[in-house]
């Protein structure tokens, strides 16, 4: 590929080795663990889903369970198979049992691995089959229907109200986006379960449930055929609910799930150790799913400052391919994250975005770039807001950014107004349309402040990989290696949830789906 | 040609400022413009641009002009509007309570605690509650600080400790005991169905009966936050938008030399 900023793509490829190298031994890390978050994903694989008399969640049930008695390091596989053997009974009955306190999974007499993989393979083969008839239903909408042009239009809706949210989100896909998020109430990612059935709540967000996937899911596939274009739907996979999250959007059909192997760790304190081996399963089912991941490197520079710390967010996002390659996603499923939040007084600021945004197009070909607006220097004057999310978009267009997260003139303010996405969406297809084909017509100048600063970018960020690869990732992590922020590897939420698996354990999805179609 | 433009309507209102009866300002003295914009749910056409003319009466602006409309979705139309404002306000008689400080640049501040407190001023920020943004404590407290105005970490005098955002607040107050800190910051960025009253309120009843109220210098701040509202929950202080760490760190150290030069 000829490059429009002159890197070098030797230093490109050694960057990606280093990268490669501290994804190798996190992962080395990761298959020797699971989490109770794991474990309950693999109970609702097994079709295990609904509520006890105290609105415990029954994959929490069951899982606790184990817990309590120690015995988590089996994993749930081993003890629901057993079960069914012994009992007759299918996961779901078990589940029920167990939360009416009627069956103690670790009183069941146990078989061999061979009889056990066997009882558990049909249903293990109907929730892969539903998680792939998902798929094809979006593949084949989108040869069908199509879909909007790159950059694909984001935008989110906030109410609390899964059912007002579908308000929001009909008009914002009749107005033009091409994704809907619905944010998560504030908090939800600390929560170490995920609530049931729909929601009318939220303080900030909506809750995501499976039922509230299932219903925004059925109006944007109504709004879509109405509009004959595809519209995807996006959630947060992210916080102490990673993996099940995963499954649970892989189940309804969801398209885009934020899901970072840092950003937890990082931003809300959640043990690194659990936050790792949750990103892995999450990511497996991710792939499978055909689900672009976005990562969230854009955060980093809402603590640390964008123009200085670009660097950390090339390298972060370096680490984010390197992780998602082991969990088998494909490039294409990569929305790897960066973001316009330089001080807008900065004096030639928008070349120092645009050759951030150029390299990382560069650097990561395929991927479904996630492109984020300026939020730190929004402030109550929508009107400057305005014009700076229009020069956000010029860069999004400029350099063919995959997803454009649309900014909102009132961010900062409130959550957006149906008006506020209708301005934003305006503003977009604006500049989408009228510079179309800027990039393609312009190249930058040798020796020139664009292609110098994506070098230094370049260069800082390789340099950073190498102490991390010389650190260790975890030991990275509790020096404030990324966006001046420690976390000890042995400190933060969802610890206690981590457990060594032992010869017991088992998990045949991830032979199943990793990599697969 | 605009009407609107070249409108000769109301052009003999008196050009005189009276403060006593202020007005918008346009481009004329007592012209009373105003623009607003907003969504009616209701369906796009002639009836929606007349029942926007009607609520701009009702809001008490007269010759209401709906300048543009468009349907944002069927049920419902966006406005952007203009009119005149009936109503004025008497500016001579305003009374705003502010927080009493001078504020000082961060040079200044470390050389009044070392001449007026001779040790470091130990100051705990968060944001708590269930808000998850750290914007604005980080804002007040980073190193780097924000538009140009260095935070709290960087100032010689003044132990800063940023413990980030969704701090409960039994967990903040449990830290300020535990590093004896001479003052608290409370962030709060994210204030839908007024959560952020709620969780404020519940931090000063916690130090009340904790009987910390008196010992420690409570301080809140946040776009929505003005210091009326901050002393009406019972803190000491409230910083709004435009204010910066050098505000804050001005009035925690006057405020701690006041209270105990008693």
């Amino acid at each position: 590929m000829q490059s429009k900023l002159g890197l070098d793509f030797k230093k490109v490829e050694y960057a990606k080795s280093i990268a490669a190298n501290i994804a190798g031994s996190v992962q080395s890390f990761v298959e020797a663990y699971t989490t109770v978050a794991v474990e309950r994903t693999l109970c609702r694989l097994m079709g295990i889903d609904g509520v006890d008399a105290n609105q415990v969640p029954l994959p929490n049930v069951v899982v606790d369970h184990l817990n309590e008695k120690g015995v988590l390091s089996d994993g749930v596989l081993f003890y629901i198979a057993n079960a069914m053997i012994a009992t007759g009974k299918n996961p779901q009955e078990i589940a029920e049992a167990v939360a009416e306190g009627k069956l103690d999974l670790t009183k069941v007499s146990c078989t061999d691995a061979g009889k056990l993989l066997e009882v558990i393979k049909p249903v293990v083969d109907a929730s892969v089959a539903k998680i792939r008839a998902r798929r094809e239903r979006r593949e084949k909408y989108l040869n069908t229907i199509g879909e909007g042009s790159k950059p694909y239009l984001y935008v989110i809706v906030a109410t609390g109200n899964i059912y007002e949210d579908v308000v929001q989100a009909e008009a914002a896909a009749r107005q033009g986006a091409d994704v809907i998020a619905v944010i998560r109430t504030t908090g939800q990612s600390l929560l170490d379960y995920v609530p049931y059935g729909a929601t009318t709540e939220g303080f900030g967000g909506t809750f995501a449930t499976q039922e509230n996937f299932r219903i925004m899911r059925t109006a944007l596939d109504k709004v879509g055929e109405e509009l004959g274009r595809y519209i995807r739907l996006c959630n947060y996979c992210s916080g102490l609910c990673m993996p099940e999250i995963a499954i649970m959007g892989a189940f309804e059909g969801l398209d885009v799930m934020l899901n970072d192997a840092l950003y937890g760790i990082l931003f809300r304190d959640i043990n690194m150790q659990r936050t790792l081996v949750d990103q892995f399963f999450s990511r497996v089912i991710n792939g499978f799913a055909g689900v672009i991941i976005n990562t969230g490197e854009d955060n980093y520079l809402t603590t640390a400052d964008a123009y200085e710390e670009a660097h950390t967010v090339l390298a972060s996002d370096l680490i984010n391919e390197q992780l998602a390659l082991l969990a088998g996603l494909k490039e294409e499923q990569m929305g790897l994250g960066h973001a316009f939040e330089m001080d807008p007084m900065l004096e030639n600021g928008f070349l120092y975005e645009l050759a951030q945004a150029q390299m990382t197009r560069e650097i990561f070909p395929k991927a479904t770039l996630k492109y984020m607006p300026p939020t730190k220097f929004m402030t109550g004057n929508i009107f400057r807001g305005h014009i700076q999310d229009a020069l956000f978009n010029m860069i999004g267009i400029w350099t063919n950014q995959g997803i454009q997260l649309l900014g909102m003139p009132t961010e900062a303010i409130h959550t957006p107004f149906m008006s506020d996405r209708f301005l934003s969406i305006e503003n977009a297809k604006y500049i989408f349309g009228n510079m179309k084909s800027i990039g393609d017509e312009v190249e930058f100048k040798e020796d020139g402040i664009v292609r110098n600063r994506a070098k230094l970018v370049l260069n800082n960020a390789t340099e950073l990989l190498e102490k991390i690869a010389g650190e260790g990732l975890f030991n990275a992590l509790e020096k404030g290696m990324f966006a001046d922020v420690k976390r000890p590897k042995n400190g933060g939420k969802g610890l206690a949830g981590v457990c060594q698996k032992s010869a017991n354990y088992m998990n045949p999805f991830i032979k199943i789906m990793k990599g697969a179609r | 040609m605009s009407a609107g433009l070249y409108s000769t309507q109301a052009k003999d209102f008196d050009k005189t400022l009276d403060l006593t009866k202020v007005k918008p300002y346009g481009d004329t003295m007592n012209d009373g413009k105003v623009q607003l914009s907003f969504t009616l749910p209701v369906p796009c056409g002639a009836e929606a641009c007349e029942a926007a003319k009607q609520l701009l009466k009702k809001m008490g602006l007269e010759n209401p002009q709906v300048v543009f409309y468009k349907e944002l979705t069927p049920g419902f139309t966006f406005f952007n509007c203009y009119g005149s404002s009936t109503v004025t306000v008497d500016y001579s008689n305003i009374y705003v309570p502010k927080v009493e400080s001078n504020t000082m640049e961060m040079p200044e501040t470390d050389e009044y605690i070392r001449e007026h407190i001779g040790r470091k001023l130990v100051v705990i920020g968060a944001s708590t509650g269930t808000d998850a943004h750290t914007v604005g404590i980080d804002a007040i407290m980073n190193m780097k600080g924000y538009a140009g105005h260095y935070g709290l970490e960087r100032y010689d005098m003044i132990e800063a400790y940023n413990l980030g955002s969704q701090v409960p607040n039994e967990e903040f107050l449990a830290k300020a005991i535990e590093l004896k800190a001479d003052a608290i910051l409370v962030s709060q960025t994210v204030t839908q169905k007024d959560v952020h009253i709620k969780n404020m309120t519940e931090l000063i009843e916690l130090m009340d009966a904790e009987g910390l109220r008196d010992k420690m210098i409570v301080v809140c701040g946040g776009p929505r936050i003005t210091h009326e509202l901050a002393k009406e929950l019972g803190f000491d202080a409230g910083f709004g938008m435009n204010t910066y760490a050098d505000d804050v760190a001005s009035f925690i150290c006057q405020e701690y030399v006041k209270r105990h030069n008693k």
